[in-house]
């Protein structure tokens, strides 16, 4: 909310400064978001008549003025403004003014002719952008009175970030309390004398919702003048609330919500017939609004209506058809209250929010209503004449203000400080809060304008806030000790990160919605996960897995040279599932995905030129998960080349996958080479075993070499698998330490050599034995593949 | 004797001439072979009166030590000469790069999260996660902002799709971490609820967290890091202490200002904004909002089964990326979410 300091100052009487209170309202829940001048410094200009405007004689556009300043003898002013004129009231700036932009008027000739001061606009004193010629004053403005204070220009403006449970600040009155019982200072709120009746116009309002309104006030008044010119004071205080001078009707209306923070509407009482209704809307109800948006009106939303038709949105907008206009000399005044719960959220369902909205979802002062109607109805008969009829007011029961309990001992251990109930009583009389005292106990009945006091602690957190959230002790905690978890099953998240960035992976963060095409591409996901809302087709869907994420990467860091990128993110993924556990239909699981891409090792003298490939990726994986052992079956992935993907399995159960990126997806992201990709679960990663003792051998270990031939295609977990199925028992392990296809080894086959380590833990191996076991594996070999000794 | 004299002489020249190790050792035999010179005076000595023996004896084994020292001086000679020639054949420009893998490094936020998940662990959080795809229940309802609340309308809330298009009401992307409060106290009187005395919960949760926002200070996808900590006497002014030792400790220095200012959420009651000023560097003097936090809300602790009688809590929300900004003088959001290495890297 926005205002002006000056009218502030009017309501409540303090000394402090601009930025005192500032502070001061700020450190009482009412964060200042914005203090501005709402002019900038300048001094001697002050209001000058124009006595006389001739021709200067040797420049076309300029004029030579005699101008009264209100010191004696009139003053020679040379001007080149096009709107100079006898008879006019302009502000004039005297030899030895400084303006805006550190300017000092000086006597000076111009042309010849001496001039001492200069006429203004107001874009020379720095209040408005834009102007065409001098600011013309009112006729009755006091010659020779200093612009400033005829203009009210040394005024700040201040603008408020309220919290939605303070609605009660959204009101000058309201703002000049909270400073009233927080400075200890003496609010001058104004006094409203009722309007009496001078005709008996009136109109019967019925409540026919009344929870949802149960309290109107209304009023016809008649013969106003529509035209009437708004008074530069009132227009003034508007702007300086951010809201425009539009007509003085209109004006009044907001000046008065200002004011007292009631909203009201206006009607033109010859557009209505028989009498207001406040009421749930009919089925099938249309509306044309004051923005010239025509609604379908929700049953469950509140309209003010006639015998014949819905009128208005209550507390929300009015309607087009019964609004004022400028020709309008017949009103219907309204000041009601709406129960916040029936004007919550039916703005927004529109797609629009209104200044009356705003205050009435969060809560109007109940207890203003009348008040309110009353000082609106004497402003509009000042400002546009008229006659006022009786008030109708209706009323049904009221908001409850149950007396709401504060224990003093409860408030002393939730804040952590001790106050006294003495202490407490002289709090909440500063705050206007009246209550009964049961020993050390508060009985509080929170005033018609404060919607946020219903239970012990909302009591409790206006002590601390009158108290001072800063007056309150920060001392070190205090808790039981008690040792945390820490699971050694567990590889912690930090620790896992770790190791990735020891390989020379960089950590990205990209984000969980992503362009659909990512999740075709790269997941053949056809089941999406849409966002009802996105705030781009870009970010429309949720991912699935994090692969879109890291060629996107690569992508923007290719465009910036970068020729080597090593990127991992770990993250959610979104999956629908109707099994799923927390949230039902969506399953979340965290991945944890990697990307290489360049060379095998950082471009150097010594690195040669080697790319990176699925091989160099896949030791980073396994590295990762060791000492678990993994196993890769050739799979096919979407987002994979379909020769050289696979996928992860831990313990028999898949984690994920791995592989180069698809040719296809290569060229479509204009990709110079084929980034090698995994990603895995980040619950299989972080889950290791607890070391288990065996025993050592004191025997020494023995170690074959065995080449053989087998056919191409046989991939080696297949081998691996078969021997391990029939290993003899001092057989330790079976290494691949060759493989080679070529000259000597005939086509469509490879030979493999393997490094075979026997040991046992009891004895040391006899040569007979251990040639026995190497002829046992070989004959499993070519039993199971046809495997041939290499010669 | 003179004879004897000149073959250790006749040695010593003729090892000198020699810089190769097994030339040297045929030369040696020349005179300490099988019929080398001092081995044959050596077997003359038979042939000597016994009384001339004792003296030629001594004189010969005297002149035989001088050989052998001679020799092994010389090869000793020899083997550093050919150390030194290896040593120097083998240098290497040690000013080249070395041929080590390049090593990555953890994104900013991470950094950051890691360092508040170690000064939390230091007195006692654990860390808590929670889905993403959130209910509302638990992004609002739990955390008392009831449908039409108006605090509902500070959260430009992302919401998704059914199947058949239309918009699933049930479910949305958590807006806040808070809702991860509202499972984990759920699920720790699930689990001591029934015992007289509860164990105290104390804990931090980070995460990505989503609103409709998008500009230079504000990401559609964001992280925050929650904290709560619930038990028989928890107080505001406890809330005040740990903020304050936190700030302190995040960042390193004393020379910082902290200030609680009222202000509301519908999950904490009293609530505050933590505001923080440095007293020296590039942003001296001013207030940065940094945080949210209050004593959780009497009704946020009855929801999750929690007497607020009995217990009370303080909860607090940092914007994990504007402590990382903070930190490290990062100015726009939009970079930790750009992939970029040229950035990135320089948290390394």
């Amino acid at each position: 909310m926005k205002f002006s300091e000056s009218w502030l100052r009017t309501l409540v009487d303090t000394q402090l400064s601009s930025e005192e209170l500032s502070h001061l309202l700020t450190m009482a829940g009412l964060e200042v978001e914005g203090l501005e001048p709402v002019a900038p410094q300048f001094n001697d200009v002050v209001v000058a008549l124009v006595l006389e405007v001739v021709k200067h004689t040797d420049a076309d556009r300029l004029n030579v003025c005699k101008v009264d300043t209100g010191r004696g003898q009139p003053t020679t002013i040379v001007c080149g403004a096009p709107n100079v004129a006898v008879g006019l009231k302009v502000p004039c700036a005297l030899p030895g003014a400084k303006l805006p932009g550190d300017f000092t008027i000086k006597i000076a000739k111009v042309r010849g002719i001496e001039s001492s001061g200069m006429l203004c606009s107001a874009k020379e004193l720095g209040i408005a952008e834009e102007t065409s010629g001098l600011l013309v004053l009112p006729a009755d403005a006091p010659v020779g009175q200093s612009i400033r204070e005829y203009l009210d220009l040394d005024d700040n403006q201040f603008e408020l970030k309220l919290t939605p449970n303070r609605a009660d600040c959204l009101s000058l009155t309201g703002v000049a309390r909270e400073v009233a019982a927080i400075a200890g200072a003496q609010a001058r709120l104004i006094e409203v004398p009722e309007v009496v009746a001078t005709i008996d116009d009136q109109r019967a309002v019925m409540l026919d919702a009344p929870v949802a309104c149960p309290l109107y006030c209304g009023r016809v008044i008649k013969g106003v003048d529509a035209r009437a010119v708004t008074p530069d004071w009132m227009k003034r205080r508007l702007e300086r609330s951010g809201i425009r001078a539009i007509s003085a009707l209109v004006d009044v209306t907001n000046y008065v919500m200002l004011e007292l923070g009631q909203p009201l509407h206006a009607f033109d009482n010859t557009n209505l017939s028989g009498a207001i209704h406040a009421r749930m809307a009919m089925p099938g109800e249309k509306l044309l609004l004051l923005n010239e948006q025509t609604i379908n009106i929700d049953g469950d939303i509140l309209v003010i209506a006639d015998d014949v038709k819905a009128l208005a949105m209550a507390g929300i907008m009015g309607g087009e058809e019964s609004g004022i206009t400028l020709e309008t000399s017949e009103l219907f005044l309204e000041s009601a209250f709406f129960a916040p719960k029936a004007i919550a959220g039916r703005a927004r369902r529109y797609g629009f929010g209104s200044d009356a909205s705003h205050r009435f979802e969060r809560g109007v002062d109940f207890g203003n209503a009348r008040r309110a109607l009353e000082r609106a109805t004497s402003l509009i008969l000042e400002i546009c004449g008229g006659a006022a009829g009786p008030v109708v007011e209706a009323k049904a029961e009221m908001p409850a203000r149950n007396p709401v309990r504060l224990r003093t001992a409860r408030a002393t251990k939730v804040l952590g400080m001790t106050f006294t109930a003495e202490q407490i009583a002289k709090l909440f009389s500063g705050l206007d809060l009246s209550f009964v005292r049961e020993a050390d106990d508060f009985l509080v009945t929170p005033p018609s304008w404060r919607f946020d006091i219903q239970i012990e602690e909302d009591l409790i957190e206006e002590i601390a806030r009158l108290h001072g959230y800063d007056n309150i002790p920060a001392p070190a905690p205090r808790g039981p000790l008690a040792m945390l978890v820490q699971p050694e099953a567990q590889r912690s998240q930090s620790r896992i990160r770790q190791l990735l960035v020891d390989r020379g992976y960089q950590e990205v963060v990209n984000f969980a919605f992503v362009e659909e095409a990512w999740e075709a591409d790269f997941a053949a996901n056809s089941d999406l996960i849409r966002l009802a809302n996105p705030i781009a087709s870009q970010m429309a869907v949720m991912r699935s897995n994090l692969i879109g994420g890291l060629v996107s990467n690569l992508i923007t860091n290719l465009k910036r040279k970068q020729s080597r990128v090593r990127l991992f993110e770990t993250g959610r993924s979104f999956h629908r599932d109707t099994a799923a556990s927390p949230v039902v239909g969506f399953n979340q699981p965290w991945k944890l995905a990697c990307l290489a891409y360049g060379g095998a090792l950082p471009e150097g003298w010594g690195s040669g030129a080697r790319k990176v490939d699925y091989f160099d990726i896949k030791g980073d994986l396994e590295a990762l998960l060791s000492p678990a052992k993994l196993i890769f079956e050739k799979m096919t992935h979407s987002a994979l080349h379909p020769g050289r993907s696979a996928s992860v399995k831990l313990d028999g159960k898949s984690i994920g996958f791995i592989g180069e990126l698809h040719p296809e997806w290569v060229q479509k992201y204009d990709l110079p080479q084929a980034p090698v990709l995994f990603e895995v679960d980040f619950e299989a990663v972080k889950t290791v075993s607890v070391p288990v003792y065996g025993e050592v051998s004191k025997f020494p270990s023995v170690i074959r070499d065995l080449a053989i031939v087998v056919d191409q295609n046989l991939p080696l977990q297949t081998l691996l698998d078969r021997l391990k199925s029939q290993l003899p028992a001092l057989i330790q392990d079976v290494q691949l330490f060759d493989i080679y296809t070529g000259k000597g080894i005939p086509e469509n086959k490879k030979s493999l050599a393997f490094r075979i380590v026997m040991q046992d833990t009891q004895r040391t191996l006899q040569d007979s034995e251990v040639d026995a076991a190497t002829q046992n594996l070989m004959a499993c070999l070519v039993q199971a593949f046809g495997a041939e000794l290499r010669a | 004797m003179d004879n004897l004299d000149l073959i250790v002489s006749e040695a010593r020249s003729a090892f000198a001439a020699i810089s190769d190790p097994d030339a040297l050792e045929q030369v040696k035999a020349r005179f300490l072979g099988k019929s080398g010179q001092i081995t044959e005076l050596l077997k003359g000595l038979g042939k000597l009166p016994p009384e001339e023996k004792k003296t030629a004896g001594a004189a010969i084994n005297v002149a035989k030590t001088a050989v052998e020292n001679a020799l092994n001086e010389r090869r000793e000679a020899i083997r550093k000469a050919a150390l030194e020639a290896r040593l120097a054949e083998e240098a290497l420009d040690v000013t080249l790069p070395g041929r080590a893998e390049a090593r990555g490094g953890l994104h900013p936020v991470t950094r950051t999260l890691e360092r508040i998940e170690a000064l939390f662990r230091s007195i006692g959080f654990e860390v808590a996660d929670g889905p993403e795809i959130e209910e509302d229940f638990f992004n609002f309802t739990a955390m008392n902002t009831p449908e039409d609340h108006p605090a509902r309308s500070m959260h430009d809330t992302f919401y998704l799709q059914n199947q058949d298009g239309t918009i699933a009401d049930k479910v949305l992307l958590r807006t806040h971490t808070s809702p991860i409060q509202a499972r984990y106290m759920k699920a720790h009187v699930e689990r001591y609820g029934q015992l007289e005395k509860m164990p105290e919960i104390r804990i931090i949760a980070p995460g990505r967290v989503y609103r409709v926002d998008s500009d230079a200070t504000h990401s559609p996808m964001f992280n925050q890091v929650e904290g709560l900590w619930v038990g028989e006497s928890v107080s505001f002014a406890d809330l005040k202490g740990v903020i304050a030792d936190f700030l302190k400790s995040f960042f390193e220095t004393d020379d910082l200002t902290v200030r609680f200012r009222p202000s509301f959420f519908p999950f904490t009651e009293p609530s505050a904004e933590i505001d923080v000023a440095f007293i020296s560097g590039p942003l001296e003097g001013r207030w940065l909002e940094i945080a949210g936090c209050g004593m959780v809300h009497p009704d946020v602790l009855r929801i999750a089964g929690i007497d607020p009688e009995k217990y009370t809590g303080f909860a607090f929300g940092f914007g994990q990326d504007r402590l990382t900004m903070l930190r490290y003088g990062v100015n726009d959001l939009r970079l930790f979410f750009e992939g970029d290495l040229r950035f990135l890297r320089q948290f390394a």
